[in-house]
């Protein structure tokens, strides 16, 4: 794999623990910037928290390991459907506080990591779009599903037990930014083993298998255990994601969990950058602002009701997918690589989509070893991530 | 610190939460509420209310694949507040309907709502759409105390005064359709073999229901289900055909009904159709079969209903010149007649609501039973009932006219029986008066 | 039995369109490598232009024309105007684009139509004709047996008999080798855009009458299908794609009158996870097409 000099002014975490560090410095500012929002702030920071544990694993796994999934909806789902499971019985056996939360989340690691490691075992088999086509069928197949299992509540879904500030925090604050805090706190715990990964030999390894699998077969990797390695890692953030949005909406429902809402994941990871996990921040960002944003303007904007009608919804649609043609059209590395430096990103994209135009898509064909860091946005991270010389304890 | 923030106050009905848990919510409750009590604070404390203007806001289906034949709704309710308030408002209160679209996805129901009551600070959530939408937020809505008022689905979720004693449904719940359209089947003719189509969630297992009310356990021939992500019901149908199916009833929506009609038509079989108030308005099926085959296929369609819908009638003409002048002409049909009537209903629970109400002077007005509406039939709202009809009357498409016959059912317990029409007269212009 | 006879029948009318428009999205994964996303969005777009056509003439004919030529302009400028700028070696980046192109296609239609669905009547009755006391297909079922027969042999003779089909398929497995050899391939990759989209047109139009009418996403469970369809046959294999359209719609008709229409995804999903795990290219991948 051919790898260019790491630019000046990407800072790539070097060690496990300044990871950490920096990981409980940004979930401490989380917390005390919620201190600063109304409560439907708040609500849809713990929102955006939870899609960020989403698109942080998808971002890993599209951006690093070059699986397109379109069911992460259906993995966060399956979170949501562990908490509620757990939970909900848990609590009518009377428990309560942070042991049911705790019996909770463990229901939604289980379920999640069942369910990821499934689609890893086909992963590693399937192909690009004969994955997408599995995973496609799956987020389908999601409401079916719900409603033919007992147990799961049908199109209604489950209600989820009522987490409540705790005595000793109920004169700092309600419950929204309470449930803000879980969501900040869950969404670190899931997404700093994925930065850990990233950074060590683990995503070496992804990247590898992505570049080349018969040279990373030659070099000693399992393709397959490490393509279902990423799907269960990514599975499980997602899972804690769909756990956190059960526990703040009190309920988890496949209405939630469509193709729609699996496509705007992956607007996420793709605005923010494949294989970022910054990117996969703002992205998540993006996907729950944007909407509200759009709306608010159509809504102020003093149109005609029946324009406001079909303006509702459909303009941040246009709006979702133009940037993502944008991005992937002009500007690969995303929102993470124009925070790297904008104009050197910009004009390479330029001169590739310049230099792509004579010979046209066809020369995929050609089965050509994607050995050249250019062949994908995923390898445009590449320099961020040179590897660490010395080994790197995996944890 | 806000006076509006929502204090998670323990639930006497929610059997979800544990003691403990009951126990750390007082405590919270408590020492939020001596917080509260130190933030130099108004006490003019119900948000969504002040001397000029009432605020309320529902979620609704504005785009999506639901959007079709819902999305007139809250545009009805809108225009109806428009005249209410060019004619003085309810006790000199103008009424302002903020309305948001969460794309039938409960998702997004979660986030407008949320949003409706903590900056939009709305006094009441009306007329929220849809079962499954609409159930994701009973329990924030039950936690921070404001009024759920009239919800858009006949689901019998509503009616729970003990879990949620804010909420009201607003229409005749599913069992109320499917026993009395079954009771007229049975009461038409009573050797017919009955069948069922229903949707494949709560609307056709709750209507089910209704229908065993009516017939016994085993007076269904064949119960057969769609889903709405399959616009293809020619399997069902044909199984239908098969078990000689002569009336069947239908738990579906217009866009489905339409289906039906339309595909049986091309099978070449022609049953008698009975459809649910949720799928039963003729314009809107004849806007889904065409003007060439809609009106012919309809012709003898038996649907069931509870508001005015026959035309000519007094709130009928008031609807439509309300229509016609703050509407912008909108094609009138059930779902205007609806939409006005929710706008009605809540007009009169305002006005009876007292000089200076609050959330509970809101919900106390409705429970007191002193609600009259504007159905077919008296409401039945009380302290232990909060669905709002609980019968219907039986209306049948005559020579391109869909106007009730006469047969009105009203569902007692496990009874169903007939029962006589009472329509609520038409008084003061349509303007409710305290 | 007469049952039976009635939901494999009908599944095979359905299974046809979805086999066409599984046929489309083979078209394109062969001539661009690129599974287009958005297929059935353009193609909606294609059929609503045929919808102003036919309420204008009143003349279907004059409708199914301007569908396949809207369609096939429509595919010249999306390949022209966007898939051509994507870069790119792996087929990731051309499907991102094509699901941003969906959301921007759907958004659109929908702020400019609304969300109304409007009617449209089948061109030919839908009363199944009998073969003694049996109800088989309708005449609007043997209409669209017969263009779907039209455009697999048309293709065929295209693809297997032409000069053009040649180079269409030159162009597809070596674009290195045919651009030596003088074959222009970015104008068979448009042309390959061209046939595509104008076959998703026509099975997107031969579907609308048989549901509930013309809306933004009267094509969203088309596509699903087919392309489940298509990665189920393989999505180098057109007679994939017609196998697999009717293996499918059987399956949905057969699930849905015999158990429910709520386990019919399921049962999509169960076969194409059965299949999958035995072929990972699909059941008519050739082993060239795994190194795709």
């Amino acid at each position: 794999m051919t790898r260019s000099p790491a630019r000046p002014g990407t800072r790539a975490p070097r060690t496990t623990r300044a990871i950490v560090v920096r990981a409980v410095l940004l979930t401490l500012l989380a917390l005390a910037l919620t201190f600063a929002l109304d409560p439907f702030r708040n609500y849809q920071l713990a929102v955006i928290a939870a899609t960020f544990c989403a698109t942080a694993g998808l971002t890993l796994l599209v951006g690093l390991t070059g699986q397109l999934s379109l069911g992460h909806a259906v993995l966060m789902a399956a979170g949501g459907y562990g908490y509620a499971l757990v939970a909900g019985p848990a609590a009518e056996a009377g428990l309560g506080g942070t042991a049911r939360f705790a019996l909770g989340i463990l229901g939604a690691l289980v379920l999640s990591a069942a369910v990821g490691g499934l689609l890893g075992l086909a992963g590693a088999r399937l192909r690009g779009p004969y994955l997408a086509g599995l995973t496609l069928a799956l987020v389908i197949a999601l409401p079916a599903l719900t409603t033919q299992v007992p147990g799961l509540g049908k199109d209604q879904g489950l209600g989820v037990p009522f987490e409540a500030v705790p005595a000793p925090l109920a004169g700092l604050m309600v419950v929204e930014q309470w449930h803000a805090w879980i969501a900040v706190v869950v969404a670190a715990l899931a997404v700093t083993p994925l930065v850990v990964l990233r950074s060590g030999r683990a995503g070496l390894r992804m990247r590898a298998t992505h570049g080349d699998e018969v040279a990373a077969r030659l070099a000693g990797i399992s393709p397959a255990r490490v393509k279902v390695g990423a799907f269960v890692v990514s599975a499980v953030a997602a899972g804690l994601g769909g756990a956190v949005l059960a526990v703040v909406t009190q309920s988890v429902s496949p209405g939630r969990y469509s193709l729609a809402f699996s496509l705007l994941l992956l607007v996420a990871v793709v605005v923010g950058g494949l294989g970022s996990i910054g990117g996969a921040a703002a992205g998540a960002a993006l996907v729950v602002l944007l909407p509200w944003l759009v709306e608010a303007l159509t809504s102020a904007g003093g149109l005609s009701a029946d324009l406001e009608q079909r303006l509702s919804g459909n303009l941040a649609l246009a709006v979702f997918g133009a940037l993502l043609v944008a991005v992937t059209v002009v500007w690969p590395g995303g929102l993470a690589a124009a925070s790297a430096g904008p104009r050197g990103r910009l004009a390479r994209a330029l001169r590739r989509s310049r230099a792509d135009d004579g010979p046209g898509p066809t020369s995929d064909a050609a089965p050509a070893p994607a050995s050249d860091p250019t062949s994908d946005q995923a390898s445009y991270q590449a320099p961020d991530q040179t590897p660490d010389p010395l080994p790197i304890t995996e944890r | 610190m806000r006076n509006h923030t929502p204090v998670p106050t323990p639930q006497p009905g929610r059997s979800t939460a544990p003691p403990a848990v009951r126990a750390t919510a007082a405590a919270s409750a408590a020492v939020v509420a001596l917080t509260l009590a130190a933030c130099s604070t108004p006490a003019a404390a119900t948000p969504g209310i002040d001397d000029d203007s009432v605020k309320v806001g529902s979620h609704q289906p504005l785009t999506g694949p639901a959007a079709a034949g819902f999305s007139s709704i809250s545009a009805a309710t809108k225009a109806y507040f428009a005249y209410v308030n060019d004619n003085g408002g309810i006790n000199g209160r103008t009424i302002d309907y903020v309305v948001k679209d969460d794309g039938y996805n409960p998702a997004t129901t979660q986030s407008v709502v949320r949003e409706l009551v903590q900056e939009d600070k709305v006094f009441a959530i009306l007329n929220g759409l849809g079962t499954p939408t609409h159930s994701s937020v009973l329990d924030y809505l039950d936690q921070n105390g404001v009024p759920d008022l009239f919800v858009a689905s006949g689901s019998t979720t509503w009616n729970q005064p003990d879990e949620y004693p804010g909420t009201f449904g607003f229409n005749a719940d599913y069992v109320v359709e499917g026993a009395a359209l079954a009771q007229y089947a049975r009461d038409e003719d009573p050797d017919a073999v009955v069948c069922v189509l229903g949707q494949d969630d709560d609307f056709g297992e709750t209507f089910l229901e209704g229908v065993e009310l009516a017939l016994g356990a085993d007076g269904v021939a064949s119960y057969q289900t769609y889903t709405t992500s399959s616009e293809d019901v020619t399997a069902q149908l044909g199984a239908m055909k098969e078990a000689g199916c002569e009336v069947n009833l239908l738990a579906t929506i217009n866009g489905f009904t339409a289906m039906a009609l339309g595909t049986a038509a091309q099978m070449g079989w022609s049953p008698q159709w009975y459809a649910s108030s949720s799928g039963g308005d003729y314009p809107t099926l004849v806007g889904f079969l065409g003007e060439e085959v809609g009106p012919a296929l309809l012709e003898g369609f038996v649907s069931a209903n509870y508001l005015q819908n026959s035309p000519g009638s007094d709130w009928y003409e008031l609807f439509q010149q309300i229509n016609d002048e703050y509407n912008d002409g909108a094609p009138f049909d059930g779902n205007t007649v609806y939409g006005m009537s929710v706008g009605y209903l809540f007009a009169e629970a305002l006005a009876k609501a007292g000089d200076d109400p609050t959330r509970e002077s809101l919900t106390e007005a409705v429970e007191s039973g002193a609600l009259v509406g504007n159905g077919i039939l008296p409401l039945t709202f009380g302290a232990d009932d909060h669905a709002a009809y609980d019968g219907v009357g039986i209306a049948v498409v005559t020579g391109g006219v869909q106007d009730f016959v006469g047969a009105t059912y009203r569902v007692d317990g496990d009874a169903v029986a007939a029962a006589e029409p009472a329509p609520v007269p038409l008084e003061n212009e349509g303007i409710p008066t305290p | 039995m007469d049952r039976l006879v009635l939901l494999v029948s009908t599944g095979v009318a359905r299974g046809l369109v979805i086999a066409l428009f599984a046929l489309s999205l083979v078209i394109i994964w062969r001539a661009a490598r690129i599974v287009n996303f958005a297929q059935a969005a353009m193609a909606v777009a294609a059929v609503y232009v045929a919808f102003a056509v036919q309420q204008a003439t009143g003349s279907y004919v004059l409708a199914l024309l301007s569908a396949l030529v809207v369609g096939a302009l429509l595919g010249v400028a999306v390949e022209r105007g966007l898939m051509r700028h994507v870069a790119g070696r792996t087929p990731m980046p051309g499907m991102i684009v094509a699901i941003g192109l969906v959301m921007v296609l759907q958004a659109l239609l929908g702020i400019f139509f609304g969300p109304k669905h409007r009617p449209m009547t089948p061109v030919l009755s839908e009363a199944p004709l009998y073969v003694g006391d049996v109800p088989v297909l309708s005449r609007y079922d043997l209409f669209v047996l017969l263009v779907a027969l039209v455009v697999v042999v048309g293709l065929g003779v295209l693809f297997n008999r032409s000069t053009l089909g040649l180079q269409l398929r030159a162009s597809a497995v070596a674009p290195e080798v045919s651009r030596l050899l003088g074959v222009r391939v970015p104008r068979m990759v448009t042309i390959g855009w061209m046939l595509s989209s104008a076959v998703a047109a026509l099975a997107v139009l031969l579907l609308v009458p048989t549901e509930l009418g013309l809306n933004a996403h009267s094509g969203d469970v088309l596509f699903v299908h087919a392309f489940t369809v298509a990665v189920l046959g393989g999505l180098d294999s057109p007679a994939g794609a017609l196998v697999g359209g009717l293996v499918v719609g059987v399956l949905i008709s057969l699930v849905t009158g015999y158990a429910s229409a709520g386990l019919a995804p399921l049962a999509v999903l169960a076969l194409l996870t059965c299949v999958l795990l035995v072929r990972p290219g699909g059941i008519f991948a050739t082993k060239e097409a795994r190194t795709a």
